[in-house]
């Protein structure tokens, strides 16, 4: 492999195009069948193919996160992923995270401290933030921050976003009413 | 994107059969850097053999005491591994300093070695790079070379490898089991990556027909005193401009044997015996660890804008070393760096 330069691998002649694919995706709790070509992402066959637009494409490169959604409950970049690599996976995009009517805590958390301004960034935050939790590693405000890296917001809401995710973390902590331990 | 065809490795032995009967074909695993370059058109490949479904994603006990990771687990699960976050936290440290959780999520032990560098001029196609076209000449020598090597570079290319958690793997020898057409075998770690020199297109001693199979962790995993040192652009998901994995083996105040490794300074983690043998038996002492540093960086040389990497790479030595010895790694949370003048 490694002996390969680059140039080798340039290709001069014109490859016949390979044939699409069909692949089944479990989005948001139902299976979708879809035919794409092998160099599809997972972020444009969510945007393209399935009319799922709340997963943003930023950078395009798995620099700024806005495209993260679950894959199987782990937060990755869609970006920087083939959807014909995830066939059988379980796809949780930010049109899942809500139960009716009812918001997600996390999306509940971020209108209440005004988590955001132009939004782009948004699904991405809160999907990230949600695998986060699951994670079950952030402690601190530090480790939210540090944990929280790979989502860039350029109209800077950073402290914002802390705050929802610890109100989001706290609340989860926290037993409903009812169910408290006796 | 440009188009390429796609294969599943049904198994080890078909990925190896696989990638030697095309030339032009490209394993994919994670996929964060392959899919980035193929964006970028710096690798162009006619087909992208997906290995993810191979049974390599194991973490297991070996015979010798140690561990041998699959090739196929994820960085993030490496890093918070129980056995690792026990016996190896300078891996883990060295892990969670680099990239997002979301690559780390996606990216795999066996690809984090073959992650290609970051050099601007490899991954922009309308200027000359070696690396990235054999001949061309290097746009880095003359150029901005900020974040460039000031060890073992060569006329021919002074890129830096990018891995945080190579540098760890470099600290505590590690080996990289590889197989191929002929077998398997077991390279240590200081020998899979290359220096330039001449074929700097050339990343590593793999084989063209080789995939990685494992990576092997020697049982000694310097628990107790050791740290991952990185010091960057931005407190968190940038590149190094120089880190250092530092590992300590001290009874009383002396050393009894030191293992020492750079990252962002080299076409390939930065280790030095010398330095580490003139640790071993010396108190652990400022001087101690600057006399160390001096000798790792006797050859240094800057291109100009990187000249600075110089003296920051000395006092990252001294300033990792003293927290090993102190027994105080650096937090990759916390970003305030711990272990100044007492």
């Amino acid at each position: 492999m490694a002996q390969r330069s680059s140039a080798a691998r340039r290709r001069t002649e014109t490859l016949p195009t390979p044939a699409k694919m069909t692949v089944t995706l479990r989005i948001n709790g139902a299976a979708r069948q879809l035919s794409v070509a092998p160099w599809t992402t997972l972020l444009d066959a969510l945007r393209l193919h399935l009319d799922l637009t709340g997963t943003k494409k930023g950078c395009d490169h798995g620099q700024c996160g806005a495209c993260t959604v679950l894959v199987d409950g782990r937060r990755i970049n869609s970006c920087l992923t083939l959807a014909v690599m995830k066939d059988g996976a379980e796809v949780t995009t930010i049109e899942g995270l809500a139960r009716g009517d009812v918001l997600h805590p996390l999306q509940q958390a971020f209108i209440e401290h005004d988590a955001f301004q132009c939004g782009y960034c948004t699904s991405g935050q809160i999907c990230s933030a949600a695998g986060l939790i699951a994670e079950g590693r952030a402690q601190s405000a530090d480790d939210i921050r540090e944990l929280m890296s790979g989502n860039i917001c350029r109209c800077g809401a950073y402290p914002n976003i802390v705050a929802a995710i610890r109100q989001a973390m706290d609340r989860r902590s926290r037993p409903p009413p009812g169910e408290g331990a006796p | 994107m440009n188009n390429f065809g796609y294969a599943r490795a049904a198994d080890v032995e078909d990925a190896v059969r696989q990638i030697a009967a095309d030339p032009g074909a490209r394993f994919i695993a994670g996929g964060t850097n392959i899919l980035d370059l193929i964006k970028e058109h710096v690798t162009l490949p006619s087909r992208l053999i997906d290995i993810t479904h191979l049974p390599l994603g194991r973490v297991e006990d070996t015979e010798e005491g140690g561990l041998r990771i699959g090739a196929l687990v994820p960085n993030s699960n490496l890093a918070w591994h129980p056995q690792i976050e026990a016996r190896y936290p300078l891996l883990a440290s060295a892990i969670l300093a680099g990239a997002s959780p979301q690559l780390r999520n996606m990216a795999t032990t066996g690809g984090n070695l073959l992650q290609r560098t970051r050099c601007f001029y490899f991954y922009d196609t309308s200027t000359p790079c070696n690396k990235r076209e054999p001949g061309s000449g290097c746009s880095a020598l003359g150029g901005i070379n900020r974040m460039h090597a000031i060890l073992g570079a060569s006329e021919q290319c002074i890129a830096t490898h990018p891995s945080d958690m190579c540098v760890a793997l470099a600290a505590l020898e590690a080996r990289v089991l590889a197989r191929g057409r002929t077998g398997e075998r077991s390279i240590a770690f200081a020998d899979f990556h290359r220096l330039p020199g001449d074929t700097p297109h050339v990343d590593t001693t793999l084989h063209e027909d080789e995939i990685i199979t494992a990576i092997e962790l020697p049982p000694r995993g310097f628990a107790r005193n050791y740290t991952y040192l990185k010091v960057r652009d931005r407190l968190s998901y940038a590149f190094a401009l120089v880190s250092v994995a530092a590992a300590l083996d001290i009874e009383g105040d002396t050393i009894r044997e030191a293992r020492l490794a750079l990252g962002g300074v080299a076409h390939k983690p930065w280790s030095d015996r010398d330095a580490e043998g003139e640790l071993a038996g010396a108190p652990a002492t400022a001087d101690s660890f600057r006399r160390a540093a001096d000798t790792v960086l006797r050859q240094a040389r800057g291109f100009g804008h990187n000249d600075f990497k110089i003296e920051l790479a000395r006092r990252t030595i001294v300033r990792a070393l003293t927290q090993a010895a102190r027994g105080m790694p650096q937090s990759q949370a916390d970003k305030r760096i711990s272990g100044g003048p007492s």
